[in-house]
């Protein structure tokens, strides 16, 4: 076997030794490298490189290790964006070996990856991952042969239910041992030009130490995809069982916030009020109203998107999200997306911030970009009880919840209809080919799915909380500046007046006005600050009155569109920052609905004017 | 002189057939397409067999091999150029 010597070079030994995880998509990698690290792992931000992975360091014999968990590829020498990401780190930090995660269950083409990584000349260590499934399988793997064909040491494991990992991981600490250089490689995609891994090389290997199975049998995942994947009822059954999770989100994920809103009241109450007790009376009023809502309005969220990925979580690991995109491509092509852009609109009605974080299981960046672009438009749980109020004040009894309806149905067409045009400009094209693998149905662990949700709430809250605490510091300075001002003297009352001519096209007056603006913060506090603007208790029954005499219908439904449409809340702009890490991009998001929110709230006033009028 | 069959062709009641190769326009994202698609498994010599097709009839649900299956839109299986067996 040759050896290019010019792919990598040898470094002078890292102090930390640095211990790389690779392997394909869905292979269990990142469950092994949980195993291997305890959980302990956090997420790492490496300068050059646009993506956070997961790091740890672990002691040895009184000896720190770093572990990385690089993401998942399907190729060394592509040129995806994960791809280029795991090339650049290659080339770019000193590491001591490679741990290759491989599903053995499909070795004939995932031996791909261990052959490049020897053919870079690098040490490494092979695990054949999805023992369980191997076995169902009936795949027969001679380790031992294939340790010594590759020159590396090859362990079973099931990184799921834990067999094999002990030995595994006392392997990685013998190979360890033996290792006495840091290693570096250079140009990969160009190395490989040249070294190229062939057909041949892995029937070659194949050959040696593996047996597959015949290709005709009916696995259990056939019969169960024969029913859920039918051409006639796959579609229904997809249908409801969106629907499922839908409601379970609603009744299950939605009252969860109310004890933690509780928690973070009686905190303020019992414990924060009187610790400010000693400093003046506005300065403890803005630590209260201003960084201590902004992190309260934060948790208050942990709940619920924490239970989304609850849900998310045992579904993708179930394999049935990848079914669901099967089923649902034809539709979503016309709009530049594949099948799994429908499930994240779908859980988007749900909350947006999720299904933004959930658009990472998207490999074509373009097409995620697409994706995060229109989730901002599914009318969200929060912004729900903004319309049901509203709808009950314009439209009483059964005709409000027809007119609810109907924003669902304009939230999902107006996301549709605009993910089109974005398609067509060409900018937001897809460069990646629709080619996914439909896994077989598995079992989620309550292991797998806890340490999952852990790890996304973990960022979600690391990400988040600073932009929440600017935000209710800015909405707190608005409405409370210059001093002594109330109502439309404040600040806020004078953008809103100075919005005007822009809002009364819409039928939209300076009170409501001010409460978009505030409602930019969260759909909660938009019906707060509609109160407060009024000076009437939020959602009592003199609220109500007063708004019912002042408010029409075409003003109060051009109102519901513009909430509809606009900005959602700060948290999911924040969200669209932190997963893009664009501030461009994020500034063209807001933009994009604040003008779609503008123009359809303008069609809808001006036109029902001159229809009725 | 017959035309080259594709994975595209390849229907349910056809069985299994066999991959003769995977083309590229010879643009780099074509040929980023072609890796794709071998390190799915669908390379030279390895058997597909479409197990079914979506209510649109696009895309295929495709077995390659004996263990990996696989979502494929029309588009992208006629790269894979295929002998029926």
């Amino acid at each position: 076997m040759i050896v290019a010597s010019s792919a990598s070079s040898v470094q002078t030994k890292n102090k930390i030794p640095r211990i790389v995880f690779i392997g394909q998509p869905n292979t269990g990698k990142s469950t092994f490298f949980n195993t291997v690290t305890k959980s302990n792992a956090g997420v790492a931000n490496w300068p050059g490189l646009t993506v956070d992975f997961m790091q740890a360091n672990l002691d040895n014999n009184g000896k720190t290790y770093e572990f990385v968990d690089l993401p998942g590829i399907y190729d060394l020498e592509g040129f995806t964006e994960d791809e280029l990401v795991v090339q650049k780190f290659l080339e770019n930090y000193n590491f001591d070996l490679i741990v290759c995660v491989i599903n053995a269950s499909q070795i004939d083409r995932q031996i791909l990856m261990p052959l490049q990584v020897q053919r870079l000349g690098l040490p490494c260590v092979l695990m054949l991952n999805m023992a369980d499934e191997v076995k169902r399988f009936g795949v027969k793997i001679n380790t031992k042969e294939l340790s010594e064909t590759l020159n590396m040491p090859v362990f079973t494991i099931s990184a799921k239910y834990g067999s094999g990992c002990v030995l595994a991981i006392q392997g990685i600490w013998d190979k360890l041992q033996t290792i006495d250089d840091s290693y570096k490689c250079s140009d990969i995609a160009n190395f490989f030009r040249s070294n190229k891994v062939t057909d041949n090389d892995m029937d070659e290997v194949c050959k040696i130490g593996v047996e597959m199975p015949s290709e005709d049998v009916t696995t259990f995942s056939n019969r169960l995809d024969s029913i859920l994947l039918n051409r006639v009822v796959g579609l229904p059954i997809f249908f409801i069982s969106m629907l499922a999770v839908f409601l379970a989100i609603w009744f299950v994920g939605m009252p969860l916030q109310d004890p933690v809103g509780n928690f973070t009241d009686w905190l303020q109450g019992a414990a924060i009020e009187p610790s400010l007790s000693f400093l003046p009376k506005g300065f403890s009023d803005f630590i209260i109203n201003g960084p201590y809502a902004g992190f309260a309005a934060l948790l208050g969220f942990v709940p619920l998107v924490a239970f989304f990925f609850v849900v998310m979580t045992a579904l993708e690991d179930s394999g049935y999200l990848s079914r669901a995109a099967y089923l649902m491509d034809a539709l979503m092509r016309a709009a530049g997306l594949d099948g799994r852009g429908f499930v994240l609109q779908l859980f988007g009605f749900g909350c947006n911030v999720p299904a933004i974080m959930g658009t990472r299981t998207i490999r074509s960046k373009t097409q995620r970009l697409l994706s995060i672009l229109i989730i901002p438009f599914a009318l969200c749980s929060a912004r729900l009880q903004v319309f049901v109020f509203f709808l009950g004040i314009i439209l009483p009894g059964i005709v409000g919840g027809f007119a609810l309806w109907l924003l669902y149905i304009i939230s999902f067409v107006v996301a549709f209809v605009l993910a089109m045009i974005f398609n067509l400009s060409g900018q937001f094209k897809s460069k990646d080919p629709f080619v996914i693998e439909l896994p077989p149905y598995r079992t989620p662990t309550f292991k797998q799915v806890a340490l999952n949700v852990w790890s996304e709430m973990t960022t979600f809250v690391r990400n988040l909380a600073i932009f929440m605490i600017i935000g209710t510091c800015i909405t707190w300075y608005l409405t409370n500046y210059p001093g002594g001002a109330e109502g439309m003297n404040t600040y806020a009352g004078r953008i809103g007046t100075f919005f005007q001519p822009l809002m009364a096209p819409l039928g939209i007056n300076p009170l409501l006005t001010v409460s978009l603006i505030i409602g930019f913060v969260a759909k909660e506090v938009q019906l707060a600050a509609v109160a407060t603007m009024y000076g009437l208790g939020e959602g009592s029954d003199a609220l109500k009155t007063t708004l019912g005499g002042v408010i029409t219908f075409r003003q109060g439904f051009s109102y519901c569109l513009f909430s509809l449409l606009y900005v959602p809340c700060l948290t999911t702009v924040a969200t669209i920052w932190g997963e893009t890490k664009s501030a461009r991009f994020t500034i063209f998001s807001v933009t994009v609905s604040m003008v779609v929110a503008w123009v359809v709230a303008f069609g809808f006033y001006q036109s029902w004017g001159l229809i009725f009028s | 002189m017959t035309t080259q069959l594709t994975l595209s062709d390849l229907d349910v009641s056809d069985g299994t057939a066999m991959v003769v190769d995977v083309v590229s326009d010879g643009s780099q994202i074509g040929d980023g397409f072609r890796d794709r698609l071998i390190a799915m498994g669908l390379r030279k010599g390895k058997t597909v067999k479409v197990l079914r097709k979506a209510p649109a009839g696009d895309p295929y649900q495709v077995r390659v091999g004996s263990t990996t299956e696989i979502a494929i839109r029309k588009t992208e299986a006629k790269l894979v150029l295929i002998s029926k067996s």
